[in-house]
């Protein structure tokens, strides 16, 4: 074995900014990273034991132990609850005779949660053993257990037949649904893919691209909206031996999932994209970061990258012009959501836990092994090869004012037809609730957890950046659900769990508010608690990131926007109470010694 | 002007906080003048014999007696004083506070190196003995507490300072030297 | 050319070499702005957010902020203040501080910051947090009930040739940082001495000595932290 680990670390060149790539082969081989391997690791690369289970521990898909032989996440996500999560829960413990989040004795079987893992429109949804089960209820699990004791492989096991679109090609053999049901300028199929680098490229200098992207006033759709033409512009003006042109393509908004559409579908835009980003800027380095959720499309994704290099579209002197030598290299996360966030994904790509960097400097000044970096999201870099084709002119007729262009949107829960829904900027919630079949609606979640939580009172408002700025997430909740409980308590953990912890703010404070919301869910509230969680989360603003500041808003924004939930659970009357229940706190000693609580002692 | 009146107790601490009020030294005799004494070791009053103007609570709640005796000063008081720092965060007796209770009474009853005696191995559990909580709890996380002074014991000069404030209804300035945790 | 650049922290002129941090500055002109995780030295990593001031409306951390010509900067602000104080009750309710038998109360930089705030009780609930104890080391001793994550001695504790004696494990609030079991032991004396003053809390301490100065004259005692700054 031990061979075995020096030939993957010696594929590297044993370079330790590699660590993400060596632990995943690592555990390839082995199933998780064991401790000779962090031995070899640390005389290898040079780095101690501890700093190499540093990085082991921070992602959600490696393991210093065992994790089954037969490894499955069940996503966790609120719409996976929402559509029968529990009874598979249930089905796959009884199946495979374990509890969430352990290995079965046998140590066939380990079953683990895992945060919102990008099928939102086709949940509950598993990875198992790296690939994605949609659609799960507890008769296929029960099928599914069987079949894998029966030494069936788990490729064999997608049987309903694959997910339709690209899905079917052999590279990608996946269950997976596109659920396109609506294109718009983006997602429609009027443009020859590589036309803009064939053909236009050559034609044009550097300065005259981006200004293109510029008079389109396209903003990043990765959710901050930061203006693309102008991070071009200072990344063309940033000094540096090298220049990077990374794509985020780790979606992990919860309830997100139109990267994965677009890297399935159109990846020789996006790819193209990334292209264009570099002759722009002058980079000769490309990153694609895919999440790790989406290691299906790993292979067929480098595959369209191979061709692209016999087409001279990659390598040396792209499309005949002179020192215009870029290349593209795919990185596979490991599971952390705060990886979305640019510079914890620069970390990451270092080799390293993926924390978040302060700013200033930024990317386009030192980033990705402090070279100049530009960061943009899979669904900006796709729309640049039509904008050039096209002209800024067509871009800027689309949208409105402010917010130019289609936004692909990811909508999910109650609602008849979930999937991928392109719009143009300015389009009303209404008119989004109306397209996908939702009726009788309580409230919907414009932009992940981290957006906002807003009731019909707001559904007359439009989608811009102006007015309700989203990445794309778009979760539905009936009449039916219970806001407070089911949605903000799940939105909560999901922050506690993914928090990177290295400010204080972030690593704390959600779990200080999820004890006083708790507090309220358990009848035991007054009204000052309901002001104490409005007061709290003030302090997560001074985090360093957005994870952080953003982390109180499932529970600000429903405060807002659905008091009346919380002001139903208040007791009515009373100003004070601490919420101590002396029956509950003697019990266990009770139960202990082997005595009946005696209350009313005095 | 009538004299204030002042009660104090002892819950899950260890008296050192009540030591520390007698460290006002001589100014015990200007307290005097100042307040009346009613339910308080100080003075063996056992219970309430009128609604008080200033409880003051040394000691956090680690059994059920804790909690009714706290609740008994919450009702009998018009302004309750967390004093030092097991009232106000479980001092040391919560240390056990991370240990299931189980596995508490275990190492005190059983395990332990002092069980010597115990040969029976009873974990006492008689219905008039006090239940014991899961947590050490902070006074303020059982009733509501009115104002806090830490310390371990918490200096005289805080408690004098404090008290004088209270009872002259003049604004609480604390010097740094006072305020202390340990 | 002139090398000095002038800024305002709360009206207050400040002159800065170029290229300090805002942190840097306001230390060189008698403005104490309360750090955690900072320290000289080692880069800064916005870690406690101790340090967060107002720059344009927007928080930053001092520590990570090139000072520049003529920001006009808002430290000691009864807004920024309430913050400051906030961070340090979180710190103290998502771990178990227990002061009184702590061997480096006095000298402690989180404690001398509750009592510049005058934290009498944290406003949040305490946690109670289960935390481990590891002794394994023949030096020291990692007590991560008292652990802030500062990573002051992930940092500033390394062998010559760069690895790190202490490194974080896991994330979020399951967050902590361990010792490097090959490395802690065979650790000198003096590295050990390093990495416990190092520590601004009591979460490393070194073995077989404690309590060693008497109440009343440890660094916190009488003055509060800072004072040597702005004192």
């Amino acid at each position: 074995m031990k061979e075995k680990i020096l030939e993957i670390i010696g594929n590297y060149n044993k370079d330790k900014t590699r660590l993400l790539d060596m632990l995943h082969d690592i555990q390839n081989v082995i199933g998780y990273v064991d401790d000779e391997s962090i031995l070899i690791l640390n005389q290898e690369l040079k780095i101690s034991i501890s700093e190499i289970k540093e990085v082991i521990s921070f992602y959600h898909f490696y393991s210093n132990e065992p994790m089954g032989k037969v490894n499955i996440y069940l996503n966790n996500s609120v719409t996976s609850e929402m559509h029968g999560r529990g009874a598979v829960l249930d089905a796959f413990e009884k199946e495979c005779n374990v509890t969430e989040g352990s290995v079965s004795a046998d140590g066939l079987f380990g079953l683990f949660p895992t945060s919102c893992i990008g099928m939102n429109d086709q949940e509950p949804a598993a990875i198992i053993n790296g690939k994605i089960f949609t659609r799960l209820t507890p008769y296929r699990v029960h099928e599914i257990v069987k079949s894998l004791g029966n030494g069936i492989k788990i490729e064999d096991l997608i049987y309903e037949g694959d997910g339709g679109g690209r899905n079917s090609l052999p590279e990608i053999h996946s269950m997976v649904c596109n659920n396109i049901r609506r294109r718009g300028a983006l997602l429609t199929h009027d443009y020859k893919f590589f036309d803009t680098t064939n053909n236009l490229l050559s034609e044009k200098s550097p300065q005259e691209v981006i200004q293109i992207v510029e008079d389109s006033n396209i903003r990043g759709r990765g959710g901050a909206g930061f203006p693309t033409g102008i991070k071009w512009k200072f990344g063309r003006k940033a000094e540096g031996e090298h220049k990077v042109i990374i794509c985020n393509a780790d979606e992990g908004e919860p309830g997100t999932f139109k990267d994965r559409v677009i890297l399935t579908e159109f990846p020789e835009m996006v790819f193209e994209g990334m292209v264009i980003a570099a002759y722009s800027v002058g980079a000769d380095i490309g990153l694609l970061y895919l999440r790790y959720e989406y290691k299906y499309l790993l292979n067929y994704l480098n595959g369209i990258l191979d061709k692209m290099r016999d087409k001279h579209l990659l390598g040396n002197n792209i499309d005949g012009i002179e020192a215009f030598n870029f290349d593209i290299r795919i990185q596979l996360g490991a599971g952390a959501y705060i990886c979305g966030e640019e510079s914890a994904l620069i970390e990451s790509l270092e080799g390293k836990r993926g924390e978040p960097r302060d700013k200033p400097p930024f990317p386009v000044e030192k980033g990705y092994l402090n070279y100049p970096t530009i960061v943009n999201n899979v669904e900006t870099l796709a729309s640049i090869p039509k904008i050039l084709t096209k002209g800024a002119d067509w871009f800027v007729g689309l949208g409105d004012k402010a917010s130019t262009g289609t936004k692909i949107l990811s909508i999910s829960g109650d609602c008849n037809y979930p999937g991928i829904y392109e719009v143009e900027w300015g389009t009303s919630i209404k008119d989004v609730l109306d397209m996908c079949g939702a009726f009788n609606i309580q409230a919907v979640q414009v932009g992940g957890p981290s957006g906002a939580l807003i009731g019909s009172k707001d559904f007359g408002r439009n989608l811009s950046y102006t007015d309700l700025p989203t990445g794309g997430s778009i979760i539905i909740f009936g009449e039916q659900r219970n806001l407070l409980s089911d949605v903000v308590m799940n939105f909560m953990e999901f922050f506690i769990e993914e928090s990177c912890g290295s400010c204080s703010t972030c690593r704390n404070m959600p779990a200080v508010l999820k004890k006083r919301f708790t507090k309220i869910l358990d009848g035991k509230g007054v009204q000052s608690d309901i002001d104490d969680l409005i007061n709290w989360s003030e302090l997560l603003k001074v985090s360093r990131c957005g994870l952080g500041q953003t982390a109180a808003n499932p529970i600000t924004t429903s405060i807002n926007n659905f008091r009346h939930l919380y002001d139903r659970l208040i007791q009515p009357g009373i100003e004070f109470d601490t919420g101590f229940c002396l029956e509950d706190s003697v019990k266990d000693s009770c139960s202990a010694v082997g005595r009946q609580p005696t209350l009313h002692h005095m | 002007m009538s004299k204030k009146i002042i009660a104090t107790a002892s819950l899950a601490g260890c008296f050192g906080c009540h030591m520390s009020i007698l460290d006002i030294d001589d100014r015990i005799i200007d307290l005097v003048e100042l307040v009346e004494f009613n339910k308080s070791p100080v003075d063996d009053i056992k219970k309430f014999t009128k609604h008080v103007d200033i409880g003051i609570i040394e000691g956090g709640c680690c059994n059920s007696e804790n909690v009714e005796n706290l609740k008994y000063f919450r009702e009998n008081c018009d302004i309750l004083i967390s004093l030092g720092e097991c009232a106000i965060m479980g001092g040391l007796p919560a240390l056990r506070n991370g240990i299931p209770i189980k596995e508490c009474l275990n190492e005190a009853y059983l395990d332990g190196p002092t069980v010597g005696l115990n040969t029976e191995k009873i974990v006492p559990n008689d219905p008039e003995l006090p239940m014991i909580l899961d947590r050490v709890y902070p006074c303020h996380e059982v009733v509501k507490v009115d104002y806090y002074l830490p310390g371990c014991p918490p200096r005289a000069d805080l408690i004098w300072d404090a008290l004088v404030a209270l009872l002259t209804g003049s604004e609480m300035d604390l010097p740094y030297e006072v305020i202390k945790f340990d | 050319m002139n090398n000095t650049i002038k800024f305002k922290i709360d009206a207050k002129e400040i002159v800065a070499e170029k290229g300090k941090t805002v942190l840097e500055a306001a230390r060189d002109n008698g403005v104490y702005i309360p750090t955690l995780c900072n320290f000289p030295g080692v880069p800064p990593k916005g870690g406690c957010r101790m340090c967060t001031i107002k720059i344009n409306n927007r928080f930053m951390t001092s520590c990570t902020t090139p000072a520049a010509a003529g920001m006009e900067i808002e430290s000691n602000t009864s807004e920024i203040s309430n913050l400051r104080k906030g961070i340090v009750e979180l710190l103290f309710v998502s771990g178990n501080h227990f002061c009184p038998s702590c061997e480096k109360s006095g000298n402690c930089e989180l404690q001398a910051l509750a009592y510049k705030y005058q934290m009498m009780v944290p406003k949040y609930p305490y946690s109670f947090p289960q935390k481990d104890i590891d002794a394994s080391s023949p030096k020291l001793i990692k007590d991560q009930n008292r652990c802030v994550l500062c990573q002051r001695c992930m940092k500033t504790i390394k062998t010559d040739k760069g690895e790190r004696y202490f490194s974080f494990s896991k994330r979020g609030s399951e967050l902590e940082v361990i010792m490097d079991p090959t490395l802690c032991e065979s650790m000198t004396d003096e590295v050990a001495q390093l990495a416990m003053d190092n520590c601004p809390v009591g979460s490393i301490l070194k073995k077989d000595i404690g309590f060693v100065e008497p109440i009343g004259t440890r660094k916190y005692d009488k003055e509060p932290i800072g004072t040597d700054i702005d004192g």
